[in-house]
């Protein structure tokens, strides 16, 4: 497969690139889903390709073909450097490349039974329509499971003298219930509304022992029809890791992604409030903020052995004690604010460019525990598992919707809440966060449908994350 | 004239392709193939300049095989030489037999008659990036000098369904988008954006420098805006702004899947909506770019969903039109487990000029778009998001001031609920959005909520 991709960049340094990488790609995947005790939908997919990125002057020119041969491999790569060549109509000033190490290495991820070959197909059924049954039991109309896998290999050349392969293996599952009222719906989902993913095997869906979960969703998602509203007003919020984990996705994640915010991503997933000036003085939130994107944690979604760049997975500080002083960069990004390249870049398959993503972002732990933080709460709101979100262009106002809340009197878990929201501009809330959960609820999180760029890709990214308390918050958003 | 399949390398390719998944099919299972051979390619601009170009070549091909009673599995590639047929075939045969009996399993549609469409524009599909180039190049100068981001896109794919049925349909589209924005400078140092954009199926059709005259003018027209209390307000939406808020109701309302489960807020027969309210999906019309038949070889008619505000219609696919006596409209996306889509939305046109619609509010809002729209409930249809790209007040019917972007929380239907609709535009345009393309006018509404400010 080496030899495509040396093909392919040949192709592009005959046509004029001053640069060029090349990726083949062998991806295998797999989704099903279940609904009230019966598998769905089915799907398997194999996608093959090679990827050229060539550059000349100000612009990358990039061209993808699925034909696995010298021929068109050598093709794409000379079509790559004209299309790169094209963009001098509109041209920008030459775009400088971060040093990048010359690799020559293989790396695997780890997993104890692969997802599709180790486990049976039937056994991966069996497993979505019993906990379909088990909250169907239980007495909701509506009752989905569903998991999916992904088996990637990929091959990279550049024309610095790198060559990659790596072999990465990631799945996850997820299940809800659904119950239905006069006018409306309430859903619970475990262990999170989209799941949890992790770039392991099939242990990880096992670990999730879903039977053991889905009839207490199931009756929650009943109970949660007849309970009271969230109330609207300003309170303390304490948040479960799981929302904690997109919160930290939508307004962290993509605020420190380079590109957005050089305004590169402007006419779409748009820029970001940070300024790169500010970058190791300004404030990102309270004393207790430590985040890191972390590509190296073994078994979390966003984790890797090199970047579509070549560039070894690392560990980047992005605030500590409360103060910004990391992105997420890539090599043509990174040299634009004196930085070496992050080791973030990523794309979703053979046939997209590769871009800034998110690695593991996440927050580090602190010292408190759920436990702590609701006794230490003498009137607020718990909130957990998310069901909807949306932030501005430049990730500052956010409202996220949780599928459950408890209210919080006296120290104590009072009676669950229906439609709880929470609203609020990332700073300021980031620096109204008092308390931290521990090491010990530490968790992993993995979101497998992070979209970004044009055309659209399907990132995945990770997200270490505790339980958090913040303080004022407002809920109840109507 | 009109296209011949037989004639084009493409579209025979594809048959033969079809033609070889079936013979090592055989009599083993009912199936359905096709196959999809393209090229796409889009040049993306920010800060001025082109700085992501990229192209694709994209063949594939997806098998979708039943055995016995209704057990049903589906698998695709892109590697077409003969062993990865050979892998797909078996693959899915194998995963169809571990699959239960399905009583419901409708069959595969019988060969019918396709509508006369073919969205299609040589000069589109074979455009090289020199032209896509010199869009972006126009689009950029009608700026005069303010920042500019967006991308002009072209794509266009041959594609083949073929059955055990008999069915052997070939189509072909092209498509075409200039979608940008230009940025102008404030004092408080975010900049206001403006934006513009154009859907066709010809390149020909892109004129970047009247989409980027319109997107620099507002990008002017925003400058130093003034910060809103949020509450309620009557309010303009422009076409991208009302193609973004029917998603919804095409996403998990007009969703025959989501009607019988019980999560629909369709209520067929009542008006439901206003009275100037007509919605209906016909990927027939010239304006539209979808093919003539949907992913089970359903041939494609306008279906009716909204007619003077009353719900009429439902997006069915064969099996659910089977559970609720109706013949499938055409809509499947090819993904039993979500239902049917309407890919080529139609809202009405009025006959209002959009100046006209701003003319008749006394104070509110001209919204050209709104952004990271998410639903909270789909029974409700309350979603939230944020203006973008253009907010400015409207005081005694004219513009007055620009304004910081909102975010609102607001139930679709309620929006467009009857007495709701103070006008409709006479302004209709193709619109591409998350979903898909809409063609839809503007909208004056007497009432949307705006729940938070930059303040929160």
């Amino acid at each position: 497969m080496f030899d495509l991709a040396e093909a392919a960049v040949e192709g592009a340094l005959a046509a004029g690139a001053t640069y060029a990488d090349a990726r083949l790609m062998i991806v295998r995947y797999e989704s099903m889903s279940a609904k009230n005790r019966a598998v769905e939908d089915l799907t398997q997919t194999e996608t093959a390709g090679i990827g050229v990125r060539a550059l000349i002057g100000s612009s990358w020119g990039f061209q993808s073909t699925p034909e696995l041969s010298a021929a068109a491999a050598r093709d794409a790569g000379a079509r790559a450097a004209a299309v790169a060549r094209a963009s001098a109509r509109v041209a920008g000033p030459p775009l400088e490349l971060a040093p990048a190490p010359v690799v020559v290495d293989s790396w695997q991820s780890t997993w104890e039974e692969h997802p599709l070959d180790d486990v049976g197909l039937g056994e991966r059924a069996d497993l979505l329509v019993a906990a379909t049954g088990a909250m169907a039991g239980a007495g909701v109309p509506l009752a989905q499971a569903s998991h999916q896998i992904w088996d990637t290999e990929k091959w990279f050349v550049s024309s610095e003298g790198s060559r990659i392969d790596q072999h990465l293996v990631e799945c996850g599952a997820v299940i809800d219930a659904t119950a239905i009222g006069d006018g409306e719906t309430q859903r619970r989902s475990y262990p999170g509304v989209r799941g949890q993913y992790g770039t392991r095997g099939w242990e990880l869906v096992r670990e999730l022992d879903l039977l053991e979960h889905a009839p207490r969703i199931a009756d929650e998602a009943q109970a949660l029809l007849t309970a009271p509203q969230c109330p609207s007003g300003t309170t303390t919020l304490i948040l479960g890791s799981e929302q904690m984990a997109l919160q930290i996705h939508e307004s962290i994640g993509h605020a420190i992604e380079l590109d957005r915010i050089l305004g590169w991503e402007a006419a779409f997933a748009g820029t970001s409030w940070l300024d790169p000036a500010q970058l190791g003085s300004l404030r990102y939130g309270s004393d207790l903020m430590n985040v890191t994107a972390d590509a190296t944690l073994p078994g979390a979604l966003g984790s890797f052995g090199y970047d579509d760049e070549g560039v070894p997975a690392q560990c980047v500080d992005i605030v500590k004690d409360g103060i910004w002083v990391g992105v997420l960069s890539g090599r043509d990004s990174a040299p634009l604010i004196g930085r070496p390249a992050g080791g973030t870049v990523r794309a979703d398959g053979p046939a997209r460019l590769p871009m800034v993503r998110m690695t593991n972002v996440g927050l580090l732990p602190g010292d408190s525990s759920l436990e702590e933080m609701i006794a230490a709460t003498d009137d607020g709101i718990y909130m957990e598992t998310n069901r909807s979100w949306s932030i501005d262009d430049r990730r500052l106002n956010f409202q996220f919707g949780c599928e459950i809340a408890w209210e919080v009197k006296g120290g104590k878990l009072g009676r669950m809440l229906r439609n709880p929201t929470y609203t609020g501009i990332g700073p300021q809330f980031w620096a109204s966060m008092d308390m931290v959960g521990g090491p010990d609820e530490w968790r992993f999180w993995g979101t497998a449908n992070c979209g970004k760029g044009q055309p659209m890709q399907v990132g995945h990214t990770g997200h270490p994350s505790v339980p958090a308390r913040f303080a004022n918050v407002r809920v109840g958003v109507r | 004239m009109a296209w011949d399949p037989s004639t084009d390398p493409a579209a025979q390719a594809g048959l033969e392709r079809c033609e070889a998944v079936l013979a090592r099919v055989g009599n083993r299972a009912q199936a359905l193939v096709t196959f999809e051979r393209g090229h796409s390619a889009l040049t993306r601009f920010a800060n001025s300049r082109i700085h992501q170009n990229v192209a694709s070549d994209e063949e594939h091909v997806r098998l979708r095989v039943a055995v016995g009673e209704g057990q049903v599995a589906q698998a695709t590639t892109t590697r077409t030489d003969p062993e990865s047929l050979d892998r797909l075939v078996e693959q899915a045969l194998a995963a169809a037999a571990l699959r239960p009996t399905d009583p419901d399993f409708p069959g595969l549609a019988e060969p019918g008659e396709l509508a006369d469409v073919d969205h299609w524009d040589d000069a589109t599909a074979t455009a090289d990036p020199d032209a896509r180039a010199s869009v972006v190049g126009d689009f950029v100068a009608a700026g005069d000098g303010l920042e500019a981001a967006g991308y002009c896109a072209t794509e266009g794919a041959v594609h083949v369904l073929a059955t055990t049925t008999g069915i052997r349909y070939a189509s072909r589209r092209a498509t075409a988008q200039l979608d940008g924005i230009h940025r102008a400078p404030t004092a408080a140092g975010v900049p206001s954006d403006g934006y513009g954009q154009a859907t066709s199926v010809r390149l020909g059709d892109l004129d970047g420098t009247a989409v980027g005259g319109v997107a620099a003018a507002k990008a002017r027209a925003g400058v130093e805006p003034i910060e809103l209390e949020p509450g309620i307000y009557e309010v303009v939406l422009e076409p991208k702004a009302v193609a973004s808020l029917l998603l919804f109701p095409a996403w998990l309302g007009f969703n025959a899947k989501a009607h019988e489960e019980g999560t629909s807020f369709v209520h067929l027969g009542e008006q439901q909506l206003d009275e100037q309210i007509d919605l209906w999906d016909d990927a027939t019309d010239p304006r539209a770019l979808g093919r003539p038949y949907d992913a089970e070889g359903t041939p494609k008619r306008r279906l009716d969903l909204v007619r003077a505000g009353v719900t009429v219609g439902l997006c069915h696919d064969r099996r659910t039109a089977r559970r609720a006596g109706v013949e499938p409209t055409g809509s499947s996306i090819g993904n039993e487990a979500f239902g049917g889509y309407p890919t080529d939305l139609f809202l009405g046109a009025g006959d209002r000029a959009r100046d006209d619609l701003v003319a008749g509010v006394e104070r509110g809002l001209l919204v050209t778009d709104l952004w990271y729209n998410r639903i909270l409930d789909p029974k409700t249809q309350v979603v939230t998001g944020l203006t973008r790209n253009g907010l400015f007040l409207i005081e005694d019917g004219e513009i007055t001031r620009p304004v910081q972007n909102l975010r609102y929380t607001q139930s679709v239907v309620a929006a467009l609920g009857p007495g709701q609709v103070l006008g409709v535009g006479d302004d209709a345009v193709l619109v591409s959005n998350e979903g898909g393309v809409v063609h839809c006018p503007s909208l004056h509404l007497r009432s949307f909520a705006f729940t938070g400010n930059a303040r929160g």
